[in-house]
């Protein structure tokens, strides 16, 4: 066969698969904004729902995602950035380096159905938080400590060693290098990591489900350890447990708003690594 | 005690502050090694007792927990084979979609599209990596079954390919970005040299580029597949939830994930179902561990071969 016709025959398959991805990211979003769109109105977003949750809006859910959101940000992220800055810049061992990095590496991977169970085991019901917002918080915490562990250990890695070097050179203590240098110029790659996993948080169902997300509740929660409900949760619930016919247009509206969302998220995660990315070249 | 004590605080304040961060990170570093092991510990911990109780259960031991092949919590029957076998299909399905055009799409992004082009459809796959998997499994549960139902005449659209196939659009933005990495790797000096005896773009690709490429594209796939056998919403909400074994794709299943969901809120603590729900999250972790494990074995002879 002709080489040149052979070559044209590959390339033409691939393009075509690479279209497919992008028809099928069309399609997805393209139906859930078609469906979604006419629900969403500054009520939808600002009120309880009403009447079975065929009418009014999904406040309580919003506010409760942003809860676990915050919650994640206050318990995880200092901790997973500070526990990286360790690992890289003063474990010494290279046994324990070793350690460090199969564990991280092999939890990142873990199915969050798994995380869910230890949450369910440990905080639920072990140390009787019950199904609370702190628990389902603590839950969430700790599938993105490896997540943002991993990130930003890339983001220090990434920083050539003469900088280290330098700063050492001119007398200044370890703190004051990683402070004054280390820090800064990692601090992209850490923000793309931190936001990169609050979306995983606002986003992951499973975990909430095992942890006992609520359906419905009267009051929006009071104290860390009022029961607690989230849109992902809501979205599975609407979607598996009630009239579509009546909830269609709340349902469809919630998976826009939690897409939008973590989309968003997404969006400026990549924006930012890209643009910091071209700006260092070491 | 007191002349050292004495000694460090005549030090410079900034020796003092670096004294001060080194242990204060020490100590967060130890609380979240600790909160890691502790992951483990409660899986096993919680796993531990169903075995220890099969032992003195009739119905149900540890090999017949193995190697059972009904499961039906409501008569405390435990036999793992049909959720296991659920898993098997829907994922294998789901990667006979994922693969050809996820390696296609790869290969299309990183040699084929014009950079512009790409710099559009990086992004797109990347925001399809972020999507909650709780969207995709609401689109195949009430836009895409019906669609099934209807092609293939089936009674129920929830089934295996349904989830086959949103599962199958989860793992193409994990299998792209991570094969791409592979692909991007293999040295320009290798290209070049091989245009110079003449060869066109596609023989480079196939007869350069992708030998050389191979083992990152396979320990790319191995770990989307991973993917897909711990992915929980896509399978619960698509799959149609019914125990059973069978190869038919037209059939509903259960897989190991979706029994955790699902039965989670009607176990009480401490039961034995309880503990068999841990024992089925034990043998994903255990999973996850081995497909790791095999990907950095396949991944680690690529690295090695180009530095």
């Amino acid at each position: 066969m002709n080489r040149k016709l052979k070559q044209n025959i590959y390339f033409g398959l691939f393009r075509i698969s690479g279209w497919m991805v992008v028809a099928a990211i069309a399609v997805l979003i393209g139906y859930l904004v078609f469906y979604g769109i006419g629900a969403i109105s500054w009520e939808f977003l600002t009120q309880a729902p009403r009447v079975g949750m065929s009418q009014g809006g999904i406040f309580p859910q919003i506010l409760g995602t942003i809860y676990l959101m915050v919650l994640v940000l206050i318990i995880s992220i200092p901790i997973g950035i500070l526990s990286a800055v360790y690992l890289v810049e003063y474990q010494k061992n290279r046994f324990m380096k070793g350690v460090w990095r199969v564990v991280v590496h092999n939890l990142a991977g873990v199915p969050s159905v798994v995380y869910g169970l230890l949450g369910l085991g440990l905080f639920v019901l072990l140390l009787d938080m019950g199904a609370s917002l702190i628990a389902a918080g603590l839950t969430l915490s700790i599938l993105v400590l490896p997540i943002i562990i991993a990130s930003t250990r890339e983001a220090l890695i990434a920083i050539p060693p003469s900088l280290r070097e330098a700063s050492m050179a001119l007398g200044a203590t370890k703190w004051q290098t990683v402070r004054h240098h280390i820090l800064p110029y990692a601090m992209p790659g850490i923000l793309t990591g931190v936001i990169l996993s609050l979306s995983r948080a606002a986003g992951e169902t499973a975990p909430i489900i095992l942890v006992g997300a609520a359906f419905y509740m009267p009051n929006l929660p009071d104290s860390l350890f009022s029961a607690f409900q989230a849109l992902p949760y809501h979205i599975y619930a609407l979607a598996t447990q009630t009239r579509i016919a009546l909830t269609g247009p709340n349902l469809f509206g919630s998976a826009l708003v939690l897409l939008m969302l973590v989309v968003g998220m997404n969006l400026v995660a990549i924006m930012l690594r890209n643009k910091y990315r071209k700006k260092y070249r070491w | 005690m007191t002349s050292a004590l004495r000694g460090l605080l005549n030090k410079p304040r900034s020796v003092k502050m670096d004294l001060i961060t080194h242990f204060t990170l020490l100590i967060i570093a130890g609380i979240s090694f600790f909160v890691l092991i502790l992951v483990f510990y409660t899986l096993v911990s919680n796993a531990l007792p169903s075995f220890i109780n099969f032992g003195n259960n009739e119905v149900t031991d540890l090999w017949n927990f193995l190697t059972g092949e009904i499961w039906r919590p409501s008569s405390d029957i435990y036999g793992i084979v049909p959720l296991v076998l659920g898993t098997l299909l829907v994922s294998l399905a789901a990667s006979l979609i994922a693969i050809p055009i996820g390696i296609g799409t790869t290969i299309y992004i990183s040699e084929i599209a014009h950079p512009r082009v790409r710099g559009i459809l990086k992004p797109a796959i990347e925001v399809l990596a972020g999507i909650p998997s709780v969207v995709y499994g609401l689109f195949g549960l009430l836009i895409l079954s019906p669609y099934i139902r209807d092609i293939f005449g089936v009674g129920s659209g929830t089934n295996a390919l349904n989830g086959a196939i949103m599962l199958a659009i989860m793992m193409i933005p994990i299998m792209v970005s991570l094969s791409e990495d592979a692909i991007n790797a293999v040295p320009r000096s290798l290209r070049e040299a091989s245009y110079a005896l003449g060869a066109n773009r596609w023989e480079t690709m196939r007869a350069i580029v992708l030998p050389a490429a191979l083992s990152g594209i396979v320990a790319a796939i191995i770990l989307s597949i991973g993917r897909a056998v711990g992915e929980t919403m896509v399978v619960l909400m698509c799959t149609g939830n019914s125990p059973q074994i069978t190869a038919n794709i037209l059939d509903s299943v259960q897989a190991m994930t979706s029994a955790i969901a699902i039965d989670v809120g009607e176990v009480a603590g401490g039961s034995l179902h309880y503990h068999v729900l841990f024992a089925i999250g034990m043998i994903l972790f255990l999973f996850t561990l081995v497909i790791n494990f095999i990907a950095d074995l396949i991944a680690a002879r690529y690295s090695e071969a180009y530095r």
